[in-house]
């Protein structure tokens, strides 16, 4: 296992700027996941780390040596790709001995190695198989034997379960942790799906436009959002923003909708009157009647079974989602209230978090 | 989902189908007809007499050293000029998948020969090799080599495989091609990523991938070496010097035109009339499985 560390990576198609430099440090036995919308650039970060791909600029350090220009086969890392990329016309033994072979181990030592890794990932009555003669699941397992029978020094991870039903999906997830918490393998996991990147990471980073808009733990993404990209990503249904000025000193915020909200994390700095994004998630307003009630116009609502989303517009015609527990007394008008301390600050130009000094 | 256009009546049909029909029967199946009742006859020389001679012509043939000699060779070749044409198509094809710049026409370049008529290719090769004039001739002669295919049978054997095999590689190149676009470039990166590299990877990653190809493609060179390369060797040695580049379809033809015997000729046209069907069955059933 092994530490990994990139340094300004930086990749350029001809005139298109695929990655801007990403700078990224993991820890061993750590999985990083990288989530983003597609074209994002992930996919091209995760194939600059295995060598499919050489960077415009930067360096990657694999358990701090250099490996910028290494050879991907000489990298020792392993990858799960999103189609297994089975060797086909090899059985299950075969898919997963070829790399031990090629790493000069004797016929005995590999066999002993890929029954142990068969029996971990329960492959063990279809190693004579082929991989057309398997099912998904299956497949997605065989990608996994050849992966860890190899005891690489890192593992990727492109998107691996986006070819699964939804319902397999969740197991294999929990499974993937699993192993890779007992293996204690550092890992980069790509992955365009919130949920995934939520429940599997150590530490998120979450790309936008080819730039690393925020990287931390799931719950320092979901509770203090770096970007309001971040902010809109992370997080089901997407973000509710708010127009809003900076009133009182900088210690209140006035939403465009009406009430005023006192901020309870301390002043900003910003001089009054500034224009500013107040980000408020579904579930966090509640309906309430009051003197800072907002009347919310309902135009749809959208039943999930144990909650429901109200989607409708505020007075200043701004979108509006809100998250009800209760069966939702679905009349045209709402009140609502937006509880301060629930409030995520935003500049509305440059789209990044407004702190308190 | 197959589309069928269904006519009323026959006649419209009828009028659509005649001309491949006709082309069919007019060169194939009658000249099939007449060379079966050829080959159970033996004609004189002046054509005067026929007489019915039962399966005589081709125990004659089976006994006839040269025909066996014909027989050998035409093996040789085909052996010769599949490999040949097929390791070069390969070799092409693997630098076209890879080549970024100009790889449009590199392999437009490339397939260009097979554009080329039979014949022509002869002619082209007689400007470079011929024993007095030709420019590679000159250049030979220049390092010490007595190049001359008129008289040497070994280089005029050489030099029709070479012509034979050069006409082909264009052929291999487009399947072979296609055949490397179609393995998925993520299989090829996993056994990268797994520590394949080079000739490795080739051999057990992308070649076995290539199967199908490479066996459609065996039968369909043989064929071809078999029986499609007479304009070419005729056009350049005629079969000659003596018999060392007649192959068989040479032979029917030297035999049969040239010395007359139709009797014997016709039986071996019919004889390689069997390899063709037989040749072509064995693929027709093999990708017919594959399809299915």
């Amino acid at each position: 296992m092994a530490t990994l560390e990139l340094q300004s990576l930086q990749k350029t198609f001809g005139a298109t700027t695929v990655l801007h430099g990403i700078d990224l440090a993991l820890a061993d036995g750590e999985m990083l996941v990288i989530v983003g919308a597609s074209g994002c650039g992930k996919s091209t970060l995760l194939r600059l780390v295995a060598g499919l791909e050489s960077p415009s600029a930067g360096r990657i350090l694999l358990d701090g040596a250099d490996i910028t220009d290494r050879d991907p086969s000489r990298r020792d890392i392993a990858m799960v790709f999103q189609n297994y990329a089975l060797y086909p016309h090899m059985s299950v033994f075969d898919n997963m001995g070829y790399g031990l072979k090629l790493k000069g181990l004797d016929r005995a030592t590999i066999k002993s190695k890929i029954e142990i890794a068969a029996e971990t990932l329960g492959l063990t009555p279809l190693l004579a198989r082929k991989p057309r003669e398997l099912s998904g699941g299956q497949r997605q397992r065989v990608a996994m034997g050849r992966a860890i029978v190899r005891e690489p020094k890192l593992f990727l991870f492109d998107e691996p379960l986006s070819n699964l039903d939804a319902k397999l999906r969740v197991q294999v997830r929990a499974d993937i942790r699993k192993l890779q918490k007992r293996l204690n393998i550092t890992s980069l996991y790509v992955t365009h799906d919130q949920v995934e990147a939520m429940t599997l990471a150590d530490r998120l980073i979450v790309m936008h436009q080819g730039r690393a808009a925020q990287i931390a733990t799931p719950i320092e993404v979901f509770d203090r959002p770096a970007t309001m990209y971040v902010a809109s990503f992370i997080g089901e249904p997407a973000m509710n923003f708010c127009p809003a000025t900076i009133t009182r000193n900088g210690r209140a915020a006035k939403l465009d909708a009406g009430p005023e909200l006192t901020f309870t994390d301390g002043p900003r700095t910003a001089p009054d009157g500034t224009a500013i994004t107040l980000g408020i998630r579904a579930q966090h307003a509640t309906i309430a009647s009051g003197p800072n009630s907002i009347p919310l116009a309902v135009e749809f609502a959208e039943p999930l079974g144990s909650e429901t989303l109200l989607h409708g517009t505020l007075p200043d015609t701004t979108p509006f989602i809100l998250r009800v527990t209760s069966p939702a007394p679905i009349d045209h008008i709402i009140p609502i209230e937006i509880p301060p301390h629930h409030i995520h600050v935003f500049d509305p130009t440059t789209g990044t978090r407004m702190d308190p000094a | 989902m197959e589309r069928r256009t269904l006519f009323a009546g026959w006649l419209l049909p009828a009028v659509l189908v005649a001309p491949q029909l006709a082309i069919t029967v007019l060169f194939f199946l009658l000249p099939a007809w007449r060379a079966f009742g050829e080959s159970v006859r033996a004609t004189d020389a002046f054509g005067l007499n026929t007489s019915f001679v039962g399966l005589a012509n081709f125990t004659e043939l089976f006994q006839s050293s040269t025909y066996q000699a014909a027989l050998v060779r035409t093996f040789v070749f085909c052996i010769a000029v599949t490999c040949l044409a097929m390791g070069f198509g390969l070799l092409l094809a693997s630098f076209a998948n890879r080549a970024i710049r100009g790889a449009r026409v590199y392999r437009i370049l490339l397939i260009w020969p097979y554009a080329i008529a039979p014949a022509i290719a002869s002619v082209i090769f007689v400007f470079l090799l011929q024993p007095q004039i030709g420019l590679l001739t000159n250049l030979f002669g220049r390092f010490g080599l007595d190049f001359n295919y008129a008289t040497h049978a070994d280089q005029a054997f050489l030099l029709v495989i070479v012509i034979a095999a050069w006409k082909q590689v264009s052929y291999n190149f487009i399947f072979y091609l296609a055949g490397l676009q179609s393995v998925p470039r993520s299989v090829i990166e996993a056994a990268t990523l797994d520590g394949a590299r080079g000739f490795y990877r080739f051999r057990t990653m992308i070649f076995p991938l290539l199967a199908p190809t490479t066996f459609f493609l065996i039968i369909v060179n043989i064929v071809y070496a078999a029986f499609d390369t007479f304009a070419l060797i005729f056009a350049l040695t005629a079969g000659g010097p003596g018999t060392a580049t007649e192959t068989l379809v040479v032979k029917v033809y030297r035999d049969g035109i040239l010395n007359l015997d139709i009797g014997g000729s016709a039986a071996q046209s019919i004889i390689l009339m069997l390899i063709i069907i037989a040749l072509t069955t064995i693929q027709f059933r093999y990708t017919g499985k594959r399809a299915g």
